[in-house]
């Protein structure tokens, strides 16, 4: 159980910036999620931190130890790989006992930890075979029994999930999550997907391009959005963006409701939004449609809870509005949010939408 | 009626098949018959061509040039020699071309195919042009007619070769593979040990074997540089000591070459599959 900390931590390849300068600390006994879409510099971050992959700049801390320049090896850590990286040639008591067999541990005590790492997954039944006799979701625990089984400072999972089927993931989710929970150890779990994010992170880092956009707890990133990449990235569906002509204005979709449903007392800002589709799903009803922007027709979703029973049609005109205390403010150009402008500033271009 | 043309239509198929491979099959095994023919007949039976078959015996075999073989000339001596720098030259050849082969297959990009491609070039360099230079190295080392002059050059184009083998092969090792094992405590020299090494058998045991023919069958570079019976190896030895002035002693020739050859036959086949697939593995997937 240790702590964590990237300083100013840079990669490059060539003239790729993978990861630009990221500043973390990963406090102890932590589930961090690393969020970001496909070539934000997640995995190469991870790599870093496991020492597979030397740093251009910056340090790394581990335990309070620079670890910057020291091998894996040295590093106390373990990772699964996304591909699970099984030793093909060796049965899954010889693959879990790996780790254990580098430390010099004697048999005995190897067999009594792998037993128990075994059963920690429920993979005890499988200890004598092959690899490429085991099927994913079982390829997935034996990474997993073989990365505890060390009882490591700290645990990097890259992607772990994304080779299970869909129903699968969410159980394994749920066991990641609660392993993790009882046995305390600072965990760094690399995903591009949102849900996974925000169902399994203590905090989250949002990465793009080797930036990082914003770090925080799932419900931070979701009620204060630090940048446009953020809101649009988490949330499904995402938050609507408009373009006003100081500002962009961003709501949830849930927030984005029809004029009658909201209380009358509340400020609140309207728009002319034009239903193009409704989609049916159980508890909610997703209304896809236009409203103008200061750039001509924005497409936006509203998420109306199953409680409305108001009848919405396509190619039909409605009155919604957002309470002002959900509107997020952001910077035209750089997409930065911003404090919120005084609401009568915008009001005008809103009601002028209405009439 | 339709299922009755179908198993007619299977026979015949593989009736074909097989007709076509036990051809190819004969055709094959016909040297190696001939020479065992050959290597049992006797003087006046071999040396009438024109009314004798020569596939078969048409006077009572004989074993008197298997004796001559065995006991006038030094074959079981050219044989060994064969064998010990075969095995030398497999033990250096694995040294340099395992840690070369699996640096190049972890080089980033496409750089390491390259150079593989370069050092496998240098093996088309032929022994023909290489073995005058070749002399100065081995009267330096003072290893004139020895065959340890020939442990030391033989690597020369064993090496180049089975780097280019053994690429292919740990290409197709997954680099997450010795990654997960420096992550669980390896350093990068054990993980390459216990991983990297295990996963690549089959590679080297092709390595092992390919690399023992090659030795095996040179023939320019013993020529030059073994002249002593006792230091050639069984393909100056054979060649040298048989063929005297324009006489052969074809059928003394014959038995020497068979049973070095039949085994190696045997061994080359079973690994004939994985050695065509370690050639292109990393000429297709690089
Ligand atoms: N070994 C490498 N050589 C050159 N460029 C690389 C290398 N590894 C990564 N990159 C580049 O660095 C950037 C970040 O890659 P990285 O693998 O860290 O992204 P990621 O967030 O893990 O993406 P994904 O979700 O697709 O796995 C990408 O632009 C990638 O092309
Ligand atoms: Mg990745």
């Amino acid at each position: 159980m240790s702590v964590v900390e990237t300083k100013a931590l840079v990669k490059r390849f060539g003239d790729v910036v993978a990861v630009n300068s990221i500043d973390l600390r990963i406090e102890e006994g932590e589930f961090l999620v690393l969020l970001g879409p496909s070539g934000s510099g997640k995995t190469s971050l991870l790599r870093m931190v496991a020492g597979l992959e030397k740093p251009s700049d910056g340090q790394i801390l581990i335990g309070g130890k620079d670890v910057t320049f020291m091998p894996p090896r040295a590093r106390n850590l373990s990772m699964v790989f996304q591909s699970y990286a099984l030793y093909p040639h060796m049965n899954v008591f010889r693959n879990i006992s790996f780790p254990l067999k580098a430390e010099g541990l004697p048999y005995e005590e190897r067999k009594k930890k792998v037993e128990w790492a075994a059963s920690i997954f429920g993979i005890e039944h499988l200890l004598h075979r092959k690899p490429r006799q085991l099927s994913g979701g079982q390829r997935q625990r034996v990474a997993l029994a073989r990365a505890v089984v060390r009882e490591p400072g700290v645990f990097l999972l890259d992607e772990p999930l994304s080779n299970l089927d869909a129903q699968l993931r969410a159980t394994a989710r749920d066991e990641i999550k609660q392993f993790q929970r009882r046995i305390g150890t600072t965990t760094i779990y690399v995903t591009h997907d949102q849900v996974e994010a925000m169902g399994m992170g203590d905090r989250i880092a949002v990465m793009h391009l080797g930036n990082m956009h914003q770090l925080g707890t799932p419900q931070e990133l979701y009620r204060e959005p630090a940048d446009t990449f953020v809101a649009t990235f988490l949330g499904s569906p995402p938050m609507n963006l408009v373009k006003k002509d100081s500002c962009i204005i961003g709501f949830h979709p849930e927030h984005f409701l029809p004029e009658d449903v909201l209380h009358p007392e509340t400020a609140t800002f309207s728009f002319a939004f034009e239903v193009t589709r409704v989609e049916y799903l159980g508890a909610d009803r997703f209304l896809y449609g236009m409203v103008q922007g200061a750039e001509g027709p924005t497409r936006i979703i509203s998420k109306v809870p199953s409680l409305v029973t108001l009848n919405f049609e396509a190619g039909r005109k409605y009155t919604f509005v957002v309470q002002e205390s959900d509107l997020k403010y952001f910077d035209h150009a750089s997409g930065k949010r911003i404090p919120p402008l005084p609401f009568t500033t915008v009001e005008p271009t809103a009601q002028a939408v209405v009439s | 009626m339709t299922n009755g043309n179908y198993i007619l239509r299977q026979v015949a198929r593989y009736g074909l098949i097989y007709a076509i491979v036990t051809l190819f099959a004969v055709f094959a095994a016909l040297p190696f018959f001939q020479m065992l023919v050959i290597a049992f007949k006797s003087d006046a039976d071999f040396n009438n061509p024109r009314e004798n078959i020569p596939f078969w015996f048409n006077e009572a075999p004989t074993n008197e040039h298997l004796t001559y073989l065995l006991e006038e000339t030094q074959y079981l001596t050219f044989i060994w020699n064969s064998l010990l720098i075969g095995v030398f030259v497999v033990g250096i050849t694995l040294v340099f071309a395992t840690p070369a082969a699996y640096s190049l297959a972890r080089l980033t990009g496409r750089q390491g195919e390259r150079l593989g491609i370069l050092i496998f070039l240098v093996y088309l360099i032929p022994p023909t042009l290489l073995f005058i230079p070749m002399s100065r190295v081995v009267s330096f080392l003072e290893l004139q007619n020895s065959k340890w002059a020939l442990v030391v050059i033989y690597p020369t184009f064993t090496i180049p070769f089975c780097t280019w083998l053994l690429f292919g092969f740990m290409k197709t090792i997954p680099k997450d593979i010795e990654e997960q094992a420096m992550v669980d405590g390896y350093s990068r020299f054990g993980a390459m040990l216990r991983v990297v090494l295990p996963l690549a058998l089959p590679g080297l045991l092709t390595v092992v074997v390919f690399s023992f023919m090659l030795t095996l069958h040179e023939y320019i570079y013993a020529l030059a540089f073994t002249t002593t019976s006792s230091e050639k190896p069984i393909s100056v030895g054979v060649t040298t000591e048989l063929v005297r002035g324009d006489v052969f002693f074809w059928q003394s020739l014959m038995a020497a070459a068979v049973f070095v050859a039949l085994p190696i036959a045997v061994i080359y086949n079973l690994f004939l599959n994985r050695f065509v697939s370690g050639l292109t593995m990393g000429a297709v997937k690089g």
